[in-house]
């Protein structure tokens, strides 16, 4: 099986697998991030496929990936709101986790260990891709950039968050939230793996997406909270791209 | 019977159906239980009870199409004239005065008789699709489990739902039944609150009076009305309240002054022992808690229906918000958000009314020298006056949309 995955990559969220609803334990860092991720992605997928959320089922008939899915924090939303919805990881011990929690949740979630180019060996497409917080763990970004290309439908929508790579980036995300906050277990991050804002379009653009928006996430220390900033792009920030709408 | 819902609301006061129309006009279905009957809330005689609603308040109402049926009964607040007086010493040494003036907003607040309010807030959930109303039943039993919760009624019919919220006030069952303590303490004074009609045009201005032995509240009514909060020692209060109604005026007169000509009451009389009761976390599992049932303060500056405004705005809010991301909207995660919201507010505004009280119910000299003192600075210095007018007016904060 042909993959980009990094196996010392893999090993290190395994160990956290089974905590990932607790919203108060180790994983409390996205599940503070969560709000703001999914106002996003929302909001992206609203303005592509024309959908109101104040409506029933909102998402139904779209077909969404959640790549790097983990406990399906994301999948979990995404099928609340009616999508059909597919989440892969290549930590093995997430999937039965994922299953558990939204069969206890009452949703029905595709849950599968296996990776974005597999997916395209299957032949599988979608309307939507969310490709959050993985592309810093991969060993060939532009690789895994045209697999997930290759999974969208033709003028499909491909939402990608990551962090940027700046010494603030390096302060926040390694010394603040691996050793200072123990946000996350320490060596959680590679800094030289992170990828800049332009890298990332770049990179897009090289694996035949269209780059459409980025934003940033800023933490706010009063509110202890996350919003989305237009400007701050300096340390977590999200993208939107389309794949074209004829076959590449 | 069984009744499906995403919401079930206890109680059926002024909190509970004011949160089921901000929940419902985004979509999500709830169910109100009021232990009271209909009989009961729609009794549409004057009970003696009003509310000063801050200007904060009474935009939330105003969105949520509530304010439209209600403001031609309301009566504008155009000046709050805080005074510090003893019994017989007249007018006061430095006196405090607030005008709407020194705000852009408008008026500062608005007061309007409960009968109203309570008319106009039965008749809006009766008519919304989204909104049961049962009335006249109990809950019995909450059961939570990881999937949902729901409510057994006394009828034995059973509400099924995704998050229960507690709006039934201090002695909340709802906070009981989830295992949420409570803490607070008796303030030993006892509010006397009734209606007068006086001789005199009150000008929309609000008076509140700092008397030993604790505060007296006189707040415009439309017409030659004022609505009396008046607090006193346990015994001195309920001595007072047992009163023959020429009796119980003839205490009131010396304490109220002659400014507004001459007194009489109109309505019923009311006693309510004060005292502050938070709960120890205004969530649980599947259970949120609003208003007196999450903080019942002591209501010296009548916050405490607004505050409880507050706490609707906030956690309409973050449902509304969470049900629109597709998110489970009693997770603790999403709770969360509402309780840290809150929780801050609420514990900033114990305090300052605790403080407020402790420092003003008091013959003590140098108290006194030291209070009076401090009102003259506050009256001397613009900015402290703007944030002291801007807190009557319930503007200051992180403000929830819905007040905005």
């Amino acid at each position: 099986m042909a993959t980009t995955v990094d196996p010392s990559e893999i090993a290190k969220f395994e160990a956290m697998a089974a905590e990932w609803w607790d919203s108060e334990g180790k994983f409390k860092p996205l599940h503070m991030m969560n709000p703001v991720r999914l106002s996003y992605i929302t909001q992206q997928i609203c303005a592509e496929f024309n959908r109101i959320l104040d409506s029933e089922a909102p998402f139904s008939g779209l077909r969404i990936l959640d790549i790097g899915c983990g406990g399906g924090l994301l999948c979990e939303p995404m099928a609340r709101l009616g999508a059909t919805v597919v989440g892969v990881d290549a930590a093995e011990r997430n999937i039965p986790v994922a299953m558990a929690h939204a069969a206890q949740s009452g949703l029905t979630i595709d849950y599968r260990h296996t990776t974005a180019e597999a997916l395209v060996a299957a032949g599988e497409t979608f309307d939507v891709i969310l490709n959050m917080e993985v592309v810093e763990h991969v060993a060939d970004p532009l690789a895994y950039l045209t697999a997930c290309r290759q999974l969208l439908k033709p003028g499909g929508l491909h939402l990608c968050s990551t962090i940027n790579r700046n010494p603030k980036s390096f302060v926040m995300a390694i010394v603040g939230a691996e050793y200072v906050m123990r946000w996350l277990p320490k060596g959680t991050h590679d800094w030289s793996k992170f990828i800049t804002p332009d890298e990332l379009f770049k990179l897009m653009t090289q694996a035949g997406l269209e780059p459409v928006d980025r934003k940033g996430y800023q933490f706010n220390p009063v509110t202890w909270g996350w919003r989305i900033s237009d400007r701050d792009l300096s340390v977590n920030y999200v993208t939107a791209s389309l794949a074209p709408m004829s076959a590449a | 019977m069984s009744l499906n819902s995403d919401i079930a609301i206890v109680g059926g006061g002024l909190i509970g159906p004011v949160l089921a129309l901000a929940c419902a006009k985004a979509g999500l279905k709830c169910v109100v239980v009021d232990a009271q009957s209909m009989d009961t809330r729609a009794n549409a005689k004057f009970d003696g009870r009003a509310y000063a609603l801050a200007l904060a308040s009474r935009r939330m109402l105003n969105a949520l199409g509530i304010w439209q049926h209600v403001a031609e009964y309301a009566q504008n607040m155009n000046d709050i004239k805080v005074t510090d007086g003893r019994q017989g010493d007249g007018a006061a040494f430095l006196g405090l005065h607030f005008s709407s003036d020194e705000i852009e907003d408008g008026p500062m607040g608005s007061m309007l008789e409960d009968r109203y309010l309570r008319r106009t807030m039965m008749q809006m959930i009766d008519r919304h699709p989204d909104i049961t109303h049962l009335s006249g039943t109990r809950v019995v039993a909450q059961t939570i489990t990881a999937q949902g919760a729901s409510l057994t009624l006394d009828d034995g019919s059973v509400v099924t739902t995704t998050l229960i919220v507690g709006a039934d006030g201090r002695q909340s069952s709802t906070a009981a039944r989830a295992g949420i303590t409570r803490m607070g303490w008796d303030y030993k004074q006892t509010a006397l609150v009734c209606a007068i009609a006086h001789e005199a045009p009150h000008n929309g201005i609000a008076h509140q009076f700092f008397m030993p032995s604790g505060p007296l509240a006189i707040l415009p009514l439309p017409g030659n009305r004022s609505s009396i909060v008046w607090t006193e020692q346990h015994n001195l209060a309920n001595a007072i309240h047992r009163l023959p109604d020429n009796d119980y005026l003839q205490v009131l007169r010396p304490r109220f002054g002659d400014f507004l000509g001459a007194i009489e009451l109109c309505g019923p009389r009311h006693v309510y022992p004060l005292n502050l009761t938070i709960a120890r976390s205004f969530t649980g599992p599947r259970v949120a808690l609003a208003g007196d049932a999450a903080h019942g303060v002591h209501p010296i500056a009548g916050q405490g229906l607004n505050a409880g405004l507050r706490d609707v705005a906030a956690l309409s809010e973050v449902l509304i918000t969470a049900h629109q991301h597709g998110e489970d909207i009693a997770s603790p995660a999403v709770l969360s958000r509402y309780a840290q919201w809150r929780s801050f507010d609420t514990a900033a505004l114990a305090t300052a009314t605790d403080l407020f009280n402790r420092l003003f119910s008091n013959d003590n000299a140098l108290l006194r020298m030291g209070r009076d003192l401090g009102m003259g600075l506050v009256n001397a210095l613009p900015s402290a006056r703007r944030t002291a007018i801007r807190e009557a007016a319930g503007l200051n904060g992180d403000l929830p949309k819905l007040m905005q």
